[in-house]
């Protein structure tokens, strides 16, 4: 199952996956179409910095998730085939206990519709907007398993120099 | 097929088969590895004017201000008026060195003399230069004098080639909207300090001081670019030539000449041609000459040079393997090139201080010692020849018959042999009886955002066929060119009926023993001076304002700031001016609908409308006209 994976020590801040996630949840789904049309489509996805790390951070799609045992209305499900967290807006109160119960603070408000918002994962799309948008590879779609793999290789160019040095 | 996608011109579509087997990137690939790109920069919200920043506006939400509290419609205007301030200061930057090159002639051992003395004459007339004299060098430096008073004049009076040159009418308009320029460099420093950090917000203020630097590159820029050159190396005669890749020839030793100032390019033929022997010496049949981008214009014109693609078609040029050097000046060369050359054999040359590129020989060009330079440049095509070898090489067969160089003064000539008295009444009463439904100028770049060519052709093809007469110049007149529409077998082919009898009418009458073709070569960019002055002259004689008359401009595919520039001037002249490909200016709802809607037109009598499908814009711009001859009542 691929997942949104992020590699925060290439995000450049750009904000160009919020851009893009907005763009995707607008009528027109086209930058230029929805500008032109004055639309005001809400991002899904949020660039957090602290100054000297930027992390772009957006639902996990957890296989624990907290959202969904804090939902009172049954709007919060978790498919268990296709993994994904999803929200049903016409059932949810706007009781924001979801808001609560999630750890990276993923979910938000449809101040318009009073209820929530979070990743849908793009549905309409082959590959959601921001991990397409992105121009460095920090947000990417891929499989857990990959990600893990590129991580040992790249440790592995690290790790015998080290035990070198040791020595 | 995909590479159909990316081009309409079958060469460049055999040439990128070519590069894709040969391994080499070009534009193409560069675009769709930039892909998706930054939609805050093609909105136009990003400012990095200040180290405060760099700041974007969120079109969907917060943030609305940048760190220091300017708005989308700040950002925007203000980025806009730098970009067209770099077109600007591009035509300015070319017309000064003409200029220079015309004081000069002055000198002893100039490499530059003057060529068409009836046209120094016209010119110094016209700026209230004496023209009583014989000695036409020093003539020459006294136009070039008052030439340069358009850059150093220290009074609040407006720039002399535009007070000398633009209708009454215009000068009136601008000068009530305070848009009139006084110096050029003056204007281009300060539009500058205009959109540093804390200066101007006011985003209408903003857009009239665009207003004004489009002036300067219609006056100081284009107009007087234009005159420098005809005085110096010949106004424009009609001339017949081959365009497309196929005038590369694989027993000659191939030069490109790149680049947009004939002062250099003018050169490199002269010595091209006189240095013929050592190229047979090292087993060439002789030199060949093509040329790409305005460059490719101006020696096509005054030479018979032919050119050898447009802006989107320079690297596919090298990749044939068979250009031995390219030679550039400044604008619109890809810094790419020297890689694709690298892949090759060719060498690439660059020659000016301002323009050198990574990979590239740079041979220092100064106006002080041109013939040596050039003939240096040519010995090292004739080396470089000897390297070529014939693994490799493939030069796609295209090359296309054209009919290029209709200055104003060949047109009028032209008109003159069928009314010598009233030349122009010709072509007035062809547009008053609806033979001629109007006229459109296709002008500026390709776009690899756009199949190269598609929309210069299929508009012009959509014009023409209803009619409507175009004239064309930069990289539209080489794609018409490319597509057959130079030539007046095009004229009989798809050209409306109206159309096709005037233009085989003044064909006739000229002695060309068949028709004008429907798209007239006026030359290169900066020639769209001509078109403006055809358009104040056609005004003039009806009486009416440029504003009034049944006509309009069109970047079908714009790139470079450049056109950004020339798009407002025409603007600015009262001309209706389509734009294929939006600016980066959608962020601002209120400086779209400026430069788009009545207000725009209701103070300048021009605005822009944008419109990428090209048989839509054909019928907007048909529409227009349409407009316009009601108004006029005929």
């Amino acid at each position: 199952m691929e997942q949104l994976l992020i590699t925060p020590e290439r995000c450049l801040g750009c904000h160009s996956c919020e851009l893009a996630c907005a763009v995707e949840h607008s009528e027109a789904k086209d930058l230029i179409g929805a500008v032109l049309k004055k639309e005001q489509p809400v991002a899904r996805i949020f660039v957090e910095t602290d100054g000297r790390s930027n992390l772009p951070l957006q639902c996990r799609h957890c296989e624990e998730p907290y959202c969904v045992y804090a939902c009172m209305s049954g709007a919060m499900k978790k498919d268990e085939e296709t993994k994904r967290v999803s929200v049903d807006q016409d059932r949810c109160v706007g009781c924001w206990m979801c808001v609560m119960a999630c750890p990276f603070g993923a979910i938000v408000q449809d101040t318009m519709q009073r209820v929530i918002n979070k990743c849908d994962f793009c549905p309409d799309k082959k590959e959601p907007a921001c991990t397409a948008a992105c121009p460095t590879g920090a947000l990417r779609l891929m499989e857990v398993s990959d990600f893990s793999k590129e991580k040992r290789q790249k440790y592995l160019t690290v790790f015998p120099k080290n035990i070198q040095g040791e020595v | 097929m995909v590479f159909e996608k990316k081009t309409i011109d079958t060469a460049a579509q055999k040439m990128l088969k070519k590069v894709e087997k040969d391994g080499v990137k070009t534009v193409w690939d560069r675009l769709q590895d930039q892909e998706p790109q930054c939609g805050f920069g093609a909105l136009g919200v990003c400012c990095r004017n200040c180290l405060q920043g760099p700041c974007r506006i969120n079109p969907f939400g917060e943030p609305k201000q940048g760190v220091c509290g300017a708005d989308a419609d700040t950002i925007v205007a203000r980025n806009l008026l730098r970009s067209v301030t770099g077109g600007a200061a591009t035509h300015a930057d070319h017309a000064y060195e003409a200029v220079e090159a015309l004081f000069k002639v002055w000198e002893e051992n100039s490499s530059y003399m003057v060529k068409d003395e009836a046209k120094l004459k016209a010119v110094a007339a016209k700026i209230g230069v004496d023209i009583d004299t014989e000695d036409m060098a020093l003539l020459a430096r006294e136009v070039a004098e008052k030439a340069f008073e358009t850059f150093t004049n220290h009074t609040s009076e407006t720039m002399g080639w535009l007070a000398a040159w633009a209708p009454k009418e215009r000068i009136d308009t601008w000068g009530k909207l305070g848009v009139l320029p006084r110096n050029a460099d003056r204007e281009i420093r300060e539009a500058l300090h205009q959109t540093t950090m804390g200066v101007d917000a006011d985003p209408t203020n903003l857009l009239l001081a665009t207003v004004k630097q489009s002036l300067v590159d219609g006056f100081a820029g284009l107009k007087l670019a234009t005159d420098m050159q005809d005085i110096i190396f010949g106004t424009p005669k009609p001339v017949q030539s081959e365009m497309n890749l196929g005038v590369l020839k694989e027993d000659h030793v191939n030069v490109i000449v790149h680049g947009h100032v004939p002062l250099l390019s003018e050169k490199i033929v002269e010595w091209c041609r006189k240095m013929e022997e050592e190229a047979k010496a090292a087993g060439a049949q002789g030199i060949n000459v093509a040329g790409i981008c305005c460059t490719g214009n101006e020696t096509l014109m005054r030479q018979g040079v032919p050119p050898a693609t447009n802006f989107l078609g320079q690297e596919l040029a090298l990749a044939t393997g068979a250009v031995d050097l390219i030679v550039v000046d400044a604008q619109c060369i890809m810094p790419s090139i020297a890689n694709v050359a690298g892949c090759y054999h060719g060498e690439v040359i660059t020659t000016m201080p301002i323009s050198k590129i990574p990979g590239a020989t740079h041979v220092p060009f100064t106006l002080d010692d041109a013939d040596a330079r050039a003939k240096e440049i040519v010995l090292k095509a004739v080396e470089s020849f000897k390297k070529r070898g014939s693994k490799n090489v493939f030069i796609p067969e295209e090359k296309v018959p054209i009919i290029a160089g209709f200055s104003v003064e060949t047109i009028v000539g032209a008109l003159s042999k069928v009314n010598a008295e009233d030349p122009l009444k010709p072509l007035v009463d062809s547009i008053k009886s609806g033979a001629i439904l109007g006229a459109v100028g296709t002008v500026g770049c390709n776009n690899v955002k756009v199949p190269q060519d598609y929309i210069h052709v299929e508009m012009v093809k959509k014009l023409i066929a209803n009619n409507v007469l175009v004239v064309a110049t930069g990289c539209s007149a080489h794609a018409l060119g490319k597509a057959g529409l130079l030539h007046p077998d095009a004229t009989i082919n798809l050209a409306g009926e109206g159309l096709k009898q005037v233009l085989t009418a003044v064909g006739e009458a000229a002695g060309l023993g068949g028709p004008l073709p429907p798209v007239l070569h006026m030359g290169s960019c900066v020639d769209n001076s001509r078109i403006g002055d055809l358009l104040t002259a056609l005004a003039d004689y009806l009486g009416v304002a440029i504003k009034d008359l049944p006509v309009a401009a069109s970047a079908p595919e714009p790139q470079h700031e450049k056109a950004l520039s020339i798009g407002t001037w025409a603007v600015s002249m009262g001309v209706l001016t389509h734009l294929g490909l939006p600016p980066h200016i959608l962020g601002s709802e209120a400086v779209v609908k400026t430069l788009t809607g009545d207000t725009i037109e209701s103070l300048l009598g021009g605005k822009f409308y944008v419109e990428i499908d090209p048989e839509k814009a054909a019928e907007g711009l048909i529409s227009h006209i349409k407009a316009k001859r009601q108004a006029l009542g005929i």
